[in-house]
């Protein structure tokens, strides 16, 4: 028993890896996942906006794009594109394997979030275009302003899922070779687990993992807690709906239902 | 309204229809389910486009304007209010006017807010659709097409998705308006609406306008038999 906590919880490496996984694993996981959720999330509603085109022409690359990009592990994109096209951007931003890595995992991302993001956009009534429309909105002002805003926020929940997922999917541009500086959570416990055959440091870095993911999942639940409730109206403690409905008769009756629009 | 023809896949919505709407009247449109009252009325700001015939607005046919501009000068007012439920009450009104009119946000709000006020709901501006009552929605929704300044408004079963005892302050409203001399073409199952407000009763079945005239001729002296047995069932 002694040893498998030894094995995993040995606090005297634990410590010795914490300064750089807080120093440099960490920021660097942030940046790959934050870059490529960024890129990821552009190119997503991109896909889902031509998935929903009217015109074939539009709607089957798009289509073609989300099957291979989705259907491949992550790993194979990540070493096709990161080695592939090494040669072709070194001019531009040298060895650095990150451009490539973040460019790879936006891909992959955007193959999840555009199909996320187009589900969400259909689900939203048919009424509310016909409404814009109806105001004189055209086409894409309607879709702008109305529609694809509220899809978005009804697959919020999702669409943090696929962050997640870009969280730890980050960890697989190890496989492009890393600087020491450049090393991001995954590598760094795996560099020192390697060297003293003991596990902690990859334990120490699967929390510094949990660190970021878990509050982001709660962070984004508590968001589309309120983006469903609606803000609050400042000095608005209670905000009635039956209160003042002066050209209603009977406002007892009103208190047991409110039709919405449906 | 010129002989307006309408089909979707094989069947015939519309088949040939002729309405003459005066301005400054109200017309109202009668008749069973299905009969294609909500399509003759989308056909105006064509949200549907008719087959054959033509939809003339001041003279213009609406066929050869450009759909955007054209709605513009139509206000319409659906069944299900069809607010905007993540912008609150204020933006659902000043988002059309800001966006489609171009307007400043202060204007807009400015325009809005009188709006709001003249359905009775401007305490309600900082309130999402949600937290309203669906006849206090339906008169957001009013305000809403009427801050365009259409020079028609179109209401297609606008209290038929609400509770009875919110259909009176939309009615209410809905008249007050034809008698300030909107232009109005109103389909509604509100028969009493009909015979108090109108000023012409179309009475819809089977994709043709089987009879109209003043609502007293409509509803006390029915010529067609088929518009007397739809007015015994619902009367």
């Amino acid at each position: 028993m002694d040893a498998l906590l030894d094995t995993f919880f040995d606090w005297e490496y634990i410590a010795r890896v914490l300064p750089d996984l807080l120093t440099t694993g960490l920021i660097n996981t942030l940046i790959l996942a934050v870059c490529s959720a960024l890129l990821g999330t552009v190119f997503g509603l991109i896909l889902a906006v031509l998935g929903l085109a009217r015109t074939r022409w539009l709607r089957w690359p798009a289509r073609v794009y989300t099957d291979i990009f989705r259907g491949l592990p992550a790993i194979l994109t990540i070493l096709l594109i990161g080695q592939g096209l090494a040669q072709l951007v070194r001019p531009i931003v040298g060895t650095n394997p990150y451009p490539l890595g973040i460019l790879a995992l936006s891909l992959i991302a955007a193959a999840y979030l555009g199909e996320t993001f187009r589900s969400g956009i259909q689900s939203v009534e048919k009424g509310q275009l016909e409404a814009s429309r109806a105001l004189g909105m055209s086409h894409p002002k309607a879709m702008r302003l109305v529609v694809i805003p509220q899809g978005i926020r009804r697959v919020l929940p999702a669409t943090v899922n696929q962050f997640i997922s870009l969280v730890k999917d980050s960890s697989l541009v190890y496989f492009l070779g890393l600087l020491a500086d450049q090393r991001e959570l995954f590598r760094i416990g795996q560099d020192l687990a390697a060297n003293t055959g003991n596990l902690s440091p990859l334990v120490a870095a699967g929390m510094c993992y949990l660190v970021i993911t878990v509050p982001l999942t709660h962070l984004v639940n508590h968001i589309d807690r309120r983006l469903r409730t609606g803000r609050r109206v400042a000095g608005g403690e209670h905000d009635d709906p039956i209160d003042a409905e002066p050209d209603a008769g009977n406002a007892g009756a009103l208190a047991s239902g409110q039709p919405r629009g449906a | 309204m010129r002989d307006v023809h309408l089909s979707f896949g094989s069947v015939e919505v519309l088949r040939g229809v002729d309405l003459l709407v005066e301005r400054g009247t109200t017309t109202c449109v009668i008749g069973p389910s299905g009969s294609g009252k909500s399509t003759l009325l989308r056909c105006v700001n064509r949200l549907e486009e008719p087959a054959s015939g033509d939809v003339l607005l001041d003279g213009q046919s609406v066929i050869d304007a450009d759909p955007d501009r054209l709605r513009q000068r139509i206000g319409m007012v659906f069944q299900h209010f069809n607010l905007f439920p993540h912008r609150t009450v204020l933006d659902n009104v000043t988002l059309p006017l800001r966006h489609v009119k171009g307007l400043s946000r202060t204007d807009a709000e400015e325009i809005a807010r009188a709006r709001l006020a003249e359905v009775g709901l401007a305490h309600k501006a900082p309130y999402r659709p949600a937290a309203l009552s669906g006849g206090q929605q339906q008169r957001v929704a009013i305000a809403r097409a009427l801050a365009m300044d259409p020079e028609v408004m179109l209401f297609d079963e606008a209290t038929s998705a609400l509770d009875p005892e919110l259909v009176k302050g939309v009615l209410e409203l809905m008249a007050r308006l034809a008698g300030d001399g909107m232009t109005m073409i109103v389909v509604t199952h509100e028969m009493g609406f009909a015979r108090k407000v109108a000023d012409t009763v179309a009475f819809m079945d089977r994709g043709r306008i089987v009879e109209s005239g003043p609502p007293q001729r409509v509803f006390d002296a029915p010529e067609s038999p088929r518009l007397a047995t739809f007015l015994s069932r619902v009367l």
